[in-house]
């Protein structure tokens, strides 16, 4: 479904991706991790656009994305940090978002789960974190999209709402989605993703299942055997 | 590009230094009235005072707006939009609702003072223009200095900097070089270095069409020569709408490239 071929991407002397080539079939979860600066956002933002890499090419179901916007009403995505515009109101952003994509949605189920509806007619500026993050996640889940692109979902949600953010993932992928994450959190990596991508030095170190990981680095313990292939960069 | 106008429009018109702006002006138009007691009077002294303060507030609000909502700017740069799309919305709607304050703020005073009874009305008018225009030209080079600025502070320096350079520095060094070369003729000179720089160019369209070109000597003659033709109007208005379409250039090309 996404193809990332021998892609580059320097900011001024710093090389963060250093010819990446990672192949993600379609359906199933996949957890992006590495260590702090690793290059994952970086490599998420060139499949957005928003980064423009110096060299390589993307390609999603099947045909390039540089210079391209057309194929982003195919996916989802979850910022890392939300920030909305101060002076709208949450109903008056979702029915903004909504209004830039021609698409059905379904943000009244969403907005039930998350507990939203009181805070519809509140203006963005004066929600707390965890609710933006809310907000944030009702924006990426409530198009019907094939593939879902999560930059640190957990960031400051409660544990209710985790839980319903687990749950969504895992609707999500049992309707067939293909769904990226990023995340430090390994316990929410070991709960829901199937397959894990480690991104060290600019190139894939490793992909392949949790069990393949844990059985190449003798680890039982996802944690420590994440910990494990990161010490190595530091050896 | 419209719906993303739209909604920065609809932010920036429920903003709180939306309404501080429109009321500023607002007063602005009724105690000039008043103390003046005369509209082509109160024009000139408006004139001294937007042709400083419009870049000033575009300057500020372009920086702020664009510094402000970069992780909005994330979430709209992964929807489907052209990201040229996502930032002429953006630009717009900042220089017009800036505009909106201006028009509306010192419109009404003058409306209920009997200015469309008054010949001061192309006056005021062409003051109205001019001072859109800089709205227009001082967010378009703010969002220019911004895009090009990773730093949030480095780049409200340099957009203030380059207030200061075009409202007060350029000035000076225009001044200096004609005393300098004091020998020389210089009116083309200082006719080509009023183009260079927006205000100055303001400045001297609105001086001109007051009447009062006579205080400025022989250059002022050659200016009224220039600017006070039809001719020279339609040229430096040109030269405004250029100063508004190089920038709008140069931040879609600095687009192109931008990782955000």
């Amino acid at each position: 479904m996404i193809q990332f071929k021998n892609l580059h991407k320097r900011f001024g002397k710093l090389t963060v991706l250093d010819g990446l080539d990672l192949d993600i079939k379609e359906g199933g979860i996949f957890a992006i991790l590495g260590p702090n600066g690793s290059g994952k956002t970086t490599l998420i933002k060139c499949l957005l656009g928003m980064v423009i890499p110096n060299k390589g090419d993307i390609l999603f179901e099947g045909k390039s994305v540089l210079k391209k916007w057309e194929y982003r009403n195919n996916l989802n995505y979850l910022p890392q940090i939300a920030n909305f515009p101060p002076n709208l109101s949450v109903i008056e952003l979702v029915n903004m978002v909504k209004n830039l994509r021609p698409k059905s949605s379904n943000e009244q189920e969403l907005i039930q789960l998350f507990g939203l509806k009181s805070f519809l007619n509140k203006k963005l500026g004066n929600l707390s974190g965890g609710t933006k993050q809310k907000v944030n996640l009702v924006l990426t889940f409530m198009f019907d999209s094939d593939l879902i692109i999560l930059d640190e979902p957990t960031t400051g949600l409660d544990p209710i709402s985790l839980i319903h953010l687990k749950e969504l993932i895992q609707k999500e992928k049992e309707k067939g989605k293909t769904i990226l994450i990023t995340t430090h959190i390994m316990s929410f990596v070991n709960e829901v993703a199937n397959e894990i991508v480690f991104l060290l030095d600019g190139k894939i170190y490793f992909k392949g299942s949790i069990d393949a990981l844990k059985k190449q680095t003798n680890n039982n313990n996802l944690e420590h055997a994440i910990a494990n292939l990161i010490s190595k960069q530091y050896a | 590009m419209l719906k993303i106008l739209k909604y920065s429009f609809y932010d920036l018109m429920r903003s709180r230094w939306s309404y501080v702006y429109f009321i500023f002006y607002l007063l602005l138009g009724f105690v000039l009235l008043f103390l003046n007691n005369d509209v082509n009077k109160a024009v000139i002294t408006l004139m001294n005072i937007i042709i400083v303060l419009t870049p000033l507030i575009g300057t500020i609000f372009g920086v702020m707006y664009y510094y402000n909502s970069k992780e909005f700017t994330e979430l709209l740069l992964a929807q489907p939009i052209n990201r040229k799309k996502i930032f002429m919305g953006q630009y717009v709607g900042i220089s017009f609702s800036l505009t909106l304050s201006l028009v509306l703020g010192l419109g009404i005073p003058f409306v209920l003072y009997g200015l469309l009874k008054s010949t001061a009305i192309f006056n005021f008018t062409l003051l109205l223009v001019v001072g859109s225009f800089l709205n227009f030209i001082f967010v378009a080079l703010s969002y220019n200095i911004a895009l090009s600025t990773e730093n949030k502070i480095k780049g409200f320096g340099y957009a203030i900097l380059m207030w200061l350079f075009l409202a007060v520095i350029y000035d000076g060094i225009f001044l200096i070089s004609l005393v300098m070369f004091d020998e020389y003729p210089l009116d083309k000179f200082s006719l080509i270095a009023t183009m260079f720089n927006p205000i100055d160019l303001s400045r001297i369209l609105i001086l001109l069409k007051l009447d009062i070109s006579a205080l400025l000597g022989y250059t002022g003659a050659v200016f009224r020569k220039f600017f006070g033709t039809n001719f020279g109007m339609l040229i430096s208005m040109s030269i405004l709408i250029l100063w508004v379409l190089f920038p709008i250039f140069r931040m879609n090309h600095k687009l192109k490239r931008k990782d955000f």
